[in-house]
């Protein structure tokens, strides 16, 4: 492993679960460096003492251990023959192909100026209502679905991976079940698309800690595409609650004061840092990420939802919709913050207003259903009101159904008139006029 | 100057152990590679000086050199400052190189080779202090007077002053005389510690005058001053960013700084898309001119996210000196919290409440209370307006950055998840929100000579219907429809036609974004009207599809502009709808 010139150091002083510590002179912080063979990061310095965080857990590793420094930090090559592959969270092959030739770079590099982006205007559809309508995507943005464990969360990103118009597809995938892993294989495979398509996974049968890498390979992969070449590229990153769960285990093992939930102080920059590399540049390229967050018990205010829905542009729920037995996108709680960059200009002009309006009959429906259930009589608005939701519910929003944002709103309208009166689904006038009962 | 080596590292946190005297908050440059890396000291604890590092410290090594400056963070201070786009340590953006920011390239925030046009204001002989204004120069239609340094201390003798022409920056503008005969050269340029707030003025009295926003449920129901303080907590999904936005747009001030403080990229560069374009409501030019911003976002060094705010600061204070309306909005206070938890946390310190550090609360406090409508020495007037949003975790309002500004902030515009499921935007809660300024006497004297005296009692009038309608649906949620008389209904839908018209507005609509104060006067008789007649219903389905009708025309008088062809019809329809049912 080490090669002539470089020392060899084999006096550990301290190992906990995730550390170990040595007597060690030039060090670099950040840098790698091999623990027995086991890959390992200098995480703190103090004098000539260096703490070195071990991905794979100390497991096994005796005092004499013998320790290598490597000189740089974690890196990946890039380059086109990426495209296709399947990697660890170290970037090694594990599809059993060969190593990937290319120019070495750091991960975590730097960020992008923010005077050089671009602002995101260009649409992503899906052909599901429940996002294209009511909360479009914009290449660039940055969005997570908030879901519980059980829903189909990975089924709905797979879907809407193979469904956008993108030049490379990256799956970074974090604590991974080796049959989601699969999955995920097979859908790429049968929709012969496995060479837009790049994986970085870490299954639940690999170390925790390793994770920490996986999103940073992902989207280095991913800067390269949309920097070097300009192409479109949508990063998937599955399950961002695990790799949350990792950086708490390594702040524990460093003894770190712990924030709300048991959560390293640091969890808004950690996560920022990696949506953050969502952009449009200028030139055409851009990074899209759609992310998965799973909640405990839908509970949102846990510390990993939160944070991650204030650096995220939006986010998506998953909901079944037992009126008609089918999954939907969430019209409530899931939000799109870029749709306004492109509904009514990419699309029709009567985007917003009939959005806007089919969600707040929707609601009045939900409270129609709550006086229902309460046991009070209800109006006749009320029950058109129940109509109407039953039928956009399963019409447009239900995510089998796989039309165009132009159909989405005429079977809106249609609706409308089916149920109500002009004055009664408060859209302004002009478009009022253009539009309904045509 | 003292020079330092490395001795330990943790994430940006570095040891430094020194050959030589330093002072807290001192800055200095560590050599990491071929670059220097800007630091602060924090703490010193023996010969250890912790310094934070305002970038990555990956590669930095045991025995790297220290060089500290003698000074601490500082602004640089002249004309120029306008339309640019720093980041949190004041680098001007646009002035570096690459699509990615390299860690150590710093730059100067002022153009050195542009020429100002100078107009000298004071003469040979005038006695001057720190403050005083020496002369001005035109910076995009502002009149930006340039000052004598607020470090000078004491009186000084003007003993020369530049005549009309054209200068840049870096020329001797005067020569002042202190107190001991020694001559100082004065230039355009000056600086000035982030951290201390400039205090050259010579009274701070409350805050009075309206600062109009042009969203009316700000404008009309919960008011902010010149010079006033305000914050805006909400969950995520809320519409914070968009309800700053608009009244960075729209709000009547001299000067607007947007301190981006750790919040998302892309809406940073939405701003740099529009206010280039976007006309100033008020004079009619580019928004971008009148516009400093001060983009630290979410992936940039946490450090130098808690050095932006006071940037930002130091700058708004700098152009209050000069006699101007300031607007100050930080987006978001929570994220430069998070970034004091952080450096708190990796120096060990015993922890408060959520693990902030125990002096958050008085940080916070000391911060806002530079904000302010001041007299300066010369008599004029200038004033610093802060409005702050906070991130509140998982929307609980009970935790300790919300807490500490609220003990604060004289404005409270609380967004609500329940009105943003809803739509109903801006989500402010108009029963949870409140403005102090409209129990101030010396407001409700500027507010009743400005549009009326009655306006004060009208507008509280609106929160007791608005409390009422509240309680009645409570009512009708346990009760039911039917099990409440009609006249609850009445009542009901009556405050929801304040919700709909007044306090309801659509951002993106070209008409409805900007409510001028003249037009919100209107719209709150027209509201007044419908709120003071007496309806005559059978049921009350009868009510509700009744006030639907009223709303709907409400709302397209509106989208409509004002006092035009279509405004009228749509309130003559209203009066015909009006008299209908009205009895008597």
């Amino acid at each position: 492993m080490a090669k002539a010139f470089q020392k060899i150091y084999t006096e550990i002083t301290a190992i906990t679960k995730a550390t170990c510590t040595l007597k060690a002179e030039g060090v670099g912080n950040e840098e790698l460096a091999t623990v027995n063979g086991k890959l390992a990061q200098v995480v703190k310095i103090m004098g000539n003492e260096v703490t070195l965080q071990v991905f794979q857990g100390t497991e096994g590793i005796p005092t004499n251990a013998e320790v290598v420094f490597l000189g740089k930090a974690p890196s990946l090559k890039v380059s086109d023959q990426l495209a296709g592959r399947f990697f660890n969270a170290y970037g090694k092959p594990i599809d059993g192909g060969p190593e990937v030739e290319g120019k070495e770079v750091e991960l975590g590099g730097p960020s992008v100026n923010p005077v050089r982006r671009k602002q995101p205007s260009e649409l992503i559809a899906t052909g599901i209502a429940g996002i294209d309508l009511n909360n479009t995507l914009v290449s660039g943005q940055k969005i997570p679905f908030f879901a519980d464990p059980d829903q189909p969360y990975n089924q709905v990103m797979a879907n809407v991976a193979l469904r956008a118009e993108v030049d490379k597809i990256i799956l970074g995938g974090m604590g991974l079940t080796n049959d989601d892993y699969l999955y995920f294989k097979n859908v790429f495979a049968n929709a012969g698309v496995l060479d837009r398509i790049v994986s970085f996974v870490n299954t639940t049968e690999n170390p925790a800690v390793e994770r920490l890498l996986i999103p940073d390979m992902a989207l280095t992969a991913a800067e390269y595409f949309a920097v070097e070449k300009h192409e479109k590229v949508l990063v998937l990153l599955t399950d961002m609650t695990l790799y949350a769960d990792a950086l708490a285990i390594v702040s524990n093992r460093m003894d770190q004061i712990p924030s709300k939930d048991s959560m390293p102080g640091s969890l808004y920059s950690d996560l920022a840092k990696i949506y953050e590399k969502a952009v449009q540049f200028p030139d055409g390229g851009s990074i899209t990420i759609i992310a998965v967050t799973t909640l405990s018990g839908g509970d949102i205010t846990h510390a990993i939802p939160d944070n991650t829905g204030y650096i995220t542009e939006g986010q998506l729920y998953l909901r079944r919709d037992t009126e008609i037995g089918k999954v939907i996108v969430d019209p409530f709680r899931s939000l799109s913050r870029l749709k306004q960059l492109v509904a009514g200009k990419k699309t029709r002009e009567d985007h917003s207003q009939v959005m806007n309006a089919a969600i707040r009959l929707y609601a009045d429906a939900a409270n129609a259903k709550t006086k229902q259930e309460n046991g009070f009589d209800l109006t006749d608005y009320d029950n058109r009101c129940l109509d109407f939701a039953k039928e956009y519910s399963n019409d447009i929003l239900a995510i089998d159904v796989n039309i165009n944002t132009t159909e989405m709103l005429d079977i809106a309208w249609k609706l409308f008139g089916k149920y109500f009166q002009p004055e009664e689904v408060n859209i302004k006038q002009s478009i009022l006029e253009k539009y309904w009962n045509k | 100057m003292t020079t330092g080596k490395v001795k330990g590292i943790i994430s940006n946190l570095v040891t430094v152990v020194a050959d030589g005297p330093v002072a807290q908050n001192e800055i200095c440059y560590i050599g990491v590679g071929d670059k220097k890396l800007m630091a602060e000291v924090i703490k010193v604890t023996g010969e250890n000086i912790f310094a934070q590092v305002f970038e990555s410290t990956r590669g930095m090594k045991v025995g790297d050199s220290v060089e500290f400056t003698g000074h601490m963070l500082e602004v640089t201070l002249g004309p120029g400052l306008l339309s640019r786009n720093y980041d949190g340590l004041q680098n001007d953006l646009d002035k570096l190189t690459g699509v990615f920011l390299q860690r150590g390239e710093y730059n100067f925030p002022l153009d050195k080779d542009k020429k100002w046009h100078f107009e000298p204001i004071a003469k040979v002989g005038d006695k001057v202090e720190a403050a005083a204004w020496l002369g001005e120069v035109d910076e995009n239609h502002q009149p930006h007077k340039i000052m004598v340094p607020f470090v000078f201390e004491g009186t000084y003798t003007v003993k020369s002053i530049a005549k009309a022409g054209e200068y840049t920056i870096e020329d001797e503008m005067a020569i002042l005389t202190d107190a001991e005969g020694k001559d100082h050269v004065v230039t355009m340029v000056q600086k000035w510690p982030v951290k201390k707030a400039i205090l050259a003025y010579r009274e701070k009295p409350r805050p009075f005058k309206l600062l109009e926003t042009g969203v009316r449920t700000i404008d009309t129901a919960n008011p902010i001053c010149e010079g006033g303080t305000g914050f805006i907590p909400g969950p995520f999904g809320t519409g914070k960013t968009v309800l700053q936005h608009a009244i960075s747009k729209q709000a009547e001030a001299d000067i607007v700084i947007i301190a981006a403080c750790g919040e998302r990229a892309n809406e940073v560069v939405e701003t740099f898309t529009e206010f280039p374009e976007l006309e100033d409501p008020h004079t009619g030019r580019k928004l971008m001119e009148r516009t400093i911003i001060i983009a630290n976002t979410s992936n940039m060094p946490v450090a130098s996210r808690e050095a932006s705010v006071y940037t930002s600061m130091t700058i708004a204070e700098y152009y209050r000196s000069m006699g101007l309306r300031v607007l100050l909005m930080a987006d978001s206070t929570s994220r430069w919290a998070q970034a004091l938890r952080e450096m708190s946390n990796r120096m060990e310190e015993l922890p408060g409440q959520d693990a902030f550090p125990m002096d958050l609360s008085a940080i916070i406090g000391a911060f806002y209370a530079r904000a302010g409508y001041v007299y300066l020495n010369n008599g004029k007037t200038g004033s610093v307006t802060f409005l702050g949003t906070v991130s509140p975790a998982g929307g609980n309002l009970k935790e300790p950055v919300t807490e500490g500004t609220k003990k604060v902030a004289r404005c409270f515009y609380a967004l609500e998840q329940a009105r943003a499921d809803h739509k109903r935007y801006p989500a402010v809660n108009p029963i949870d929100s409140y403005s102090k300024y409209l129990e101030y006497p010396e407001f409700q004297a500027y507010i009743a000579n400005l549009i009326d005296d009655q306006w004060i009692g009208k507008v509280n009038e609106l929160k007791t219907y608005l409390q009422r309608g509240k309680e009645i649906q409570e009512q009708i949620n346990i009760l039911g429809d039917d099990g409440v008389p009609v006249d609850y209904h009445e009542e009901f839908w009556k405050s929801e036609v304040i919700d709909f018209v007044i306090l309801q507005q659509d951002a993106f609509d070209k008409i409805d974004a900007v409510t001028p104060l003249e037009r919100q006067r209107y719209m709150l008789d027209v509201v007044m009207t419908i709120l003071h007649s007496d309806y005559d219903f059978d049921n009350f389905n009868d009510v509700m599809d009744y006030f639907k009708r009223v709303i709907n025309l409400c709302k397209q008088m509106n989208y409509s502009e004002f006092q035009s062809d279509d405004f009228k019809n749509y309130e003559k329809k209203l009066h015909d709808l009006l008299a209908e049912k009205q009895i008597a």
